[in-house]
């Protein structure tokens, strides 16, 4: 057991990228997949020890090494990381109405937020967030759009499953009390979970 | 008038609505139509008048507002309409849909924000270029302040220049001004006595720096006074102010 946990760390502490553990079983011979999960577990807990500054998180499908929050101040200015281009409201929010409605079309994505989202789509894909996911029905069979595992690994979300749920933004949002006219909206599909894989 | 400002990352019409009626703490399942319309207008005016490249989704939705507002008047005549049947349902049911997303696009950006902040190794994450930089303040607010600029400044006689500013020297004077003041509030940016045209052009100057990234805007609380901050060389993202706890 020790040997695989050292075995598992080894191969986390070498890979940039997330690690899952098909692939692990698959470099190891002999290995079992709750060996693996329980390294990562170990492990984990391991690293949740003050003494240390980094940790093992689940992201896009894997698990990962990074550092821990408390030292990016100390890490930013190692890598002297340019200040980094973040998403304007309405890339967030066209992201938003994808990750949660995917596979979704640029209509419904349009419907959603009352303005054209051409532009946005485009830049979304640029940045490699977004991507084609396929066609839908109907008259010129228009393009469906999902996110990429790019996405996961960008918010630190492990599966789309785990995005926050509706009923807790709705709680966050507080919604004013008083019988509403009309029935809530019904919540975005949560349904296309588990779709990781890019290209 | 020659410049033309393009915000692309410009907000729509729900979001205008639900800037509406937050600020006046509106019940959104009961909107009063004739006030919001009102407002939204008004908006949709100083917008008009700052030449800002105006998406047509915000002249059709200022038609529906009108439309439910006309329907509103007239009594509910006829056979089939029901209690619920009202004007106003569809363009409630789709502020809610689009609020959700907004507020879900704030928990994105949270986690993103946060995960940010941690580094794996090796670090190869570089080159990923410069495509949009986020503007770090609510167009609204913004335009709210300065319909008050506007209104302080109320009509005097049409005053005639030998020479306006152009828009590109406003940029630098007030780039200058940001560069050595540090922080700025929003109404010390407008000279006292200016005329109206100078307004315009030093509020679209402003709204160019922001887009250039040299200054950000930051507010200590919803609808309160607004400061220009100069942006520090490796201040990537807008942390929280200084001084004073915002949201």
């Amino acid at each position: 057991m020790e040997e695989v946990k050292r075995i598992v760390e080894a191969l986390l502490f070498a890979c940039p990228d997330p690690l899952s553990v098909e692939r692990i079983v698959a470099i190891v011979p002999g290995v079992e997949w709750d060996q693996v999960i329980a390294a990562t577990a170990a492990l984990r807990d391991d690293y949740a020890q003050e003494t240390r500054s980094f940790q093992l998180v689940e992201v896009g499908g894997g698990y990962q090494l990074t550092t821990k929050p408390d030292y990016s101040v100390w890490v930013d200015k190692l890598l002297e990381t340019a200040s980094k281009a973040r998403l304007s409201r309405a890339a967030l929010e066209t992201l938003a109405v994808v990750a949660y409605k995917q596979p979704v079309l640029r209509s419904a994505i349009e419907a959603v937020r009352g303005v054209n989202v051409d532009g946005v789509l485009r830049t979304l894909m640029e940045r490699n967030l977004v991507r084609i996911v396929g066609r839908g029905e109907g008259p010129g069979r228009p393009l469906l759009f999902g996110t990429t595992k790019d996405f996961l690994m960008q918010f630190g979300i492990n599966r789309l499953s785990d995005l926050p749920k509706v009923e807790e933004i709705d709680e966050l949002v507080g919604e004013k009390p008083g019988v509403p006219l009309v029935p809530p909206p019904e919540p975005p599909s949560q349904e296309y979970a588990g779709h990781g894989e890019t290209q | 008038m020659d410049y033309k400002v393009k915000i692309e990352q410009f907000e729509g019409p729900l979001d205008l609505l639900l800037y509406l009626i937050k600020k006046d703490e509106i019940n959104i399942y009961d909107i009063p139509i004739a006030k919001i319309t009102q407002q939204y207008l008004d908006y949709i005016r100083v917008l008009e008048l700052l030449n800002l490249e105006l998406a047509g989704e915000f002249l059709v939705m200022a038609s529906t507002l009108m439309r439910i507002k006309a329907r509103m008047l007239l009594p509910s005549q006829g056979d089939e309409i029901e209690e619920e049947d009202d004007p106003r349902r569809e363009l409630i049911q789709q502020l809610l849909e689009y609020q959700k997303f907004k507020e879900a696009a704030g928990r994105l950006e949270t986690m993103e924000y946060q995960r940010r902040l941690l580094f794996v190794r090796p670090d190869t994450q570089d080159g990923e270029s410069v495509i949009e930089v986020e503007y770090a303040y609510n167009l609204f607010e913004l335009i709210a302040a300065f319909k008050k600029v506007l209104e302080k400044a109320q009509v005097r006689y049409l005053e005639i220049r030998p020479e306006e500013i152009s828009l590109e020297e406003k940029i630098e004077m007030l780039k200058t001004r940001i560069d050595s003041a540090a922080v700025l509030s929003f109404e010390d940016l407008f000279e006292p006595g200016a005329t109206r045209i100078d307004l315009i052009v030093t509020f679209l100057a402003l709204l160019e720096i922001l887009r250039l990234g040299f200054a950000v805007v930051r507010q200590t609380r919803s609808f309160g006074e607004i400061w220009i901050h100069r942006r520090t060389a490796d201040e990537g993202d807008v942390g929280p102010g200084e001084r004073d706890g915002e949201n």
